[in-house]
């Protein structure tokens, strides 16, 4: 297109006149917008991993600074993929990313299909839903922890009232058996109306045209619902898996300031044993090597995922 | 078009699926509703049990968000002036006197600067490079678009680690300038993804008109392409701002005073006796009103801030 734009310009402009009348060239300025963008990313990011990675390699500790540095090759990846702790966080994330990512695309999905019918005032109501979505997931986590309170929380009160358990006997927050599925709650309250907005997006695409031919052909309601609706919304909905997927597997601050990844290491998801390491214990070439093979993990599994979506896509 | 059509759902259905919907929605607004009735409880009435729906309202939760505080004993408040003011008036029920102003507010200025510091920088950023991205044939322009969304998939603790050892050898930890950069770096993928989405709906011919008039690219793009995308800017802006005020990992990790921004504060407000709950819930409800009114304005563009601009309604 920009092709385009460009042979079109240089058509209309005198030759002559062209230089003087643009100036700067359309390289040099596309280089001059575009470089200080690069430049801090390369600075803040891209420099950093380079730097992650080379300490990966080392014993280096932050808090012994004239300790001399050694390389010690791959020791650390061996420690970590052998540390049996570290592959308990691993399990408590992926209980966490199944489970919230399971309730997330049921209930959005859910709720998406009820608004999608239309009824009045259901642009509000989807206001409303989505709210919890943009609060800041620490402040979130610090005020659920006051409504998981045993005695005097209104989410044990709640849970009591309906089903006559009494509510100070249970501890969301402070039982093992709970505690998992405490932060699977409050992250599937938080972010079920993503999910919900994006398979709202996908219901909306669906020109109803589509309905009217399989009406003639007398489709039943619930065969168009699975020949038609559900496949068309798929690569919504897939989207949506990947963006929870990623966002879910860094997730911090809301299960730190919730359950601290406590009670013992039951919430330890994989960015709270990191931020141990390198924070707490300071192990400083032992959480890079942690930290590249979470990337590398994150980008082996997004990149496979992107594929296969794209294969959904093109059906 | 007739009045009857196979795709428009029925009265009945219309009227479960409200039900349904709103029975949700007013689930889901309960536990916020609750924290922001939380903030103006006694602390007597935030602990009672059962829970209480009716109480008598009080500013105490605010008070004590905004004062630190002193106990005085009976013959020292003998001495003292009456209080002049409705908070001195409420401190001094409790036996106490207000000693000073607490950092609530020195956290909350923290986070207006460094979220519009950043959103300023990633937007202006963010925008000369989503034009260039959108209108010229820049080199390797996939692999440069993808790699700086690729940015955003890093867990925030890893790329602490490095960020925690440069920004000492720099100079810039625990400061505004060093927040400042490092959230304009984060939000620079979003921008970037928006802003690109917003400029390619402009149609090239308006810049062409404005080309062959005798402008240079540069006045072309600010007195034409600009105020074409002011909406998308604005709206890019604040969901920057979203993400920079919401923002707790690196804050929690690279901060620790000077540039604290408030959501890493908020949890740590103890008050005498245990955790003071009107007091949090009164900062957690001047933190996230601003983002809850926001939310509100931004809604018809929101899918495409939270999805990168990978979703268009």
């Amino acid at each position: 297109m920009a092709d385009n734009t460009i042979d079109r310009i240089a058509k209309a402009t005198p030759p002559g006149l062209a230089k003087r009348v643009r100036g700067l060239s359309d390289r040099a300025i596309a280089w001059l917008f575009v470089g200080p963008s690069i430049l801090l990313l390369l600075a803040i990011n891209i420099f950093p991993l380079i730097w992650t990675i080379r300490l990966s390699f080392t014993n280096f500790r932050v808090n012994r600074f004239n300790a001399p540095i050694e390389f010690i090759g791959l020791r650390n990846y061996e420690r970590i993929l052998s540390d049996p702790d570290v592959w308990k966080t691993m399990q408590a994330t992926a209980h966490f990313l199944f489970w919230t990512i399971f309730l997330q695309v049921l209930i959005g999905f859910a709720l998406a299909y009820l608004i999608n019918k239309k009824f009045k005032g259901n642009d509000l109501w989807t206001t409303i839903i989505v709210l919890p979505m943009m609060l800041s997931p620490a402040v979130v986590g610090n005020f659920w922890t006051f409504l998981y309170q045993p005695q005097i929380g209104l989410f044990n009160y709640v849970v009591g009232f309906f089903s006559g358990i009494d509510p100070s006997s249970f501890s969301m927050i402070g039982s093992i058996h709970l505690a998992p599925w405490a932060i699977v709650i409050v992250d599937t309250w938080m972010w079920t109306p993503f999910v919900m907005l994006i398979c709202l997006a996908g219901l909306r695409s669906i020109p109803d045209s589509i309905y009217e031919a399989a009406e003639i052909d007398r489709a039943s309601k619930w065969r168009q619902f699975w020949t038609l609706t559900v496949p068309m919304v798929l690569p919504f909905l897939m989207l949506a898996v990947l963006f929870r997927g990623i966002e879910n597997f860094k997730m911090f601050d809301l299960v730190v300031q919730l359950t601290g990844g406590g009670p013992g290491s039951i919430t330890t998801l994989t960015s709270i044993d990191l931020k141990r390491e390198a924070f707490e214990k300071w192990r400083t070439g032992y959480a890079s090597a942690y930290a590249v093979i979470l990337f590398v993990t994150v980008f082996g599994m997004a990149s496979i995922y992107v594929k296969s979506l794209n294969k959904v896509k093109d059906r | 078009m007739s009045g009857y059509s196979v795709t428009e759902p029925s009265k009945r259905q219309k009227w479960i699926a409200g039900l349904l919907v709103i029975t949700y929605a007013l689930v889901t607004l309960m536990p916020l509703l609750w924290v922001i009735a939380t903030g103006f409880k006694s602390p007597e009435d935030s602990i009672a049990y059962p829970p209480k729906v009716v109480f008598q309202p009080s500013l105490e939760g605010y008070v004590n968000l905004f004062t630190t505080q002193t106990r005085i004993t009976p013959d020292m408040e003998a001495t003292l002036t009456p209080p002049k003011t409705w908070y001195e008036q409420i401190v001094r029920d409790k036996g106490m006197v207000i000693a000073g102003a607490s950092r609530y507010g020195q956290r909350f200025l923290n986070s207006v600067i460094i979220g519009f510091g950043s959103t300023f920088f990633s937007v202006f950023l963010g925008t000369l490079a989503a034009y260039a991205f959108s209108r010229f044939k820049v080199p390797i322009k996939d692999d440069l678009l993808f790699f700086i969304l690729s940015t955003r998939m890093m867990p925030p603790v890893a790329v602490a680690i490095p960020i925690f050892l440069m920004y000492r050898q720099l100079g810039l930890s625990d400061t505004h300038l060093g927040m400042i950069l490092l959230y304009t770096a984060v939000n620079l993928s979003l921008s970037v993804w928006l802003l690109k989405g917003f400029i390619d709906e402009i149609p090239l011919e308006y810049e062409e008109a404005a080309l062959i008039d005798g402008y240079t690219r540069f006045q072309a793009f600010y007195k034409v392409v600009l105020p074409q995308a002011a909406t998308g800017i604005a709206s890019t802006a604040i969901f920057c701002l979203i993400f920079a005020w919401n923002e707790y990992a690196f804050a929690v990790l690279l901060t620790s005073g000077t540039a604290q921004t408030a959501p890493p504060f908020i949890p740590t407000i103890i008050g005498v006796g245990g955790q003071d709950w009107p007091a949090v819930a009164a900062g957690a409800t001047i933190f996230l009103l601003p983002v809850m009114i926001f939310t509100i304005m931004l809604r018809k563009h929101l899918l495409r801030g939270i999805t990168f601009g990978a979703v268009r309604k």
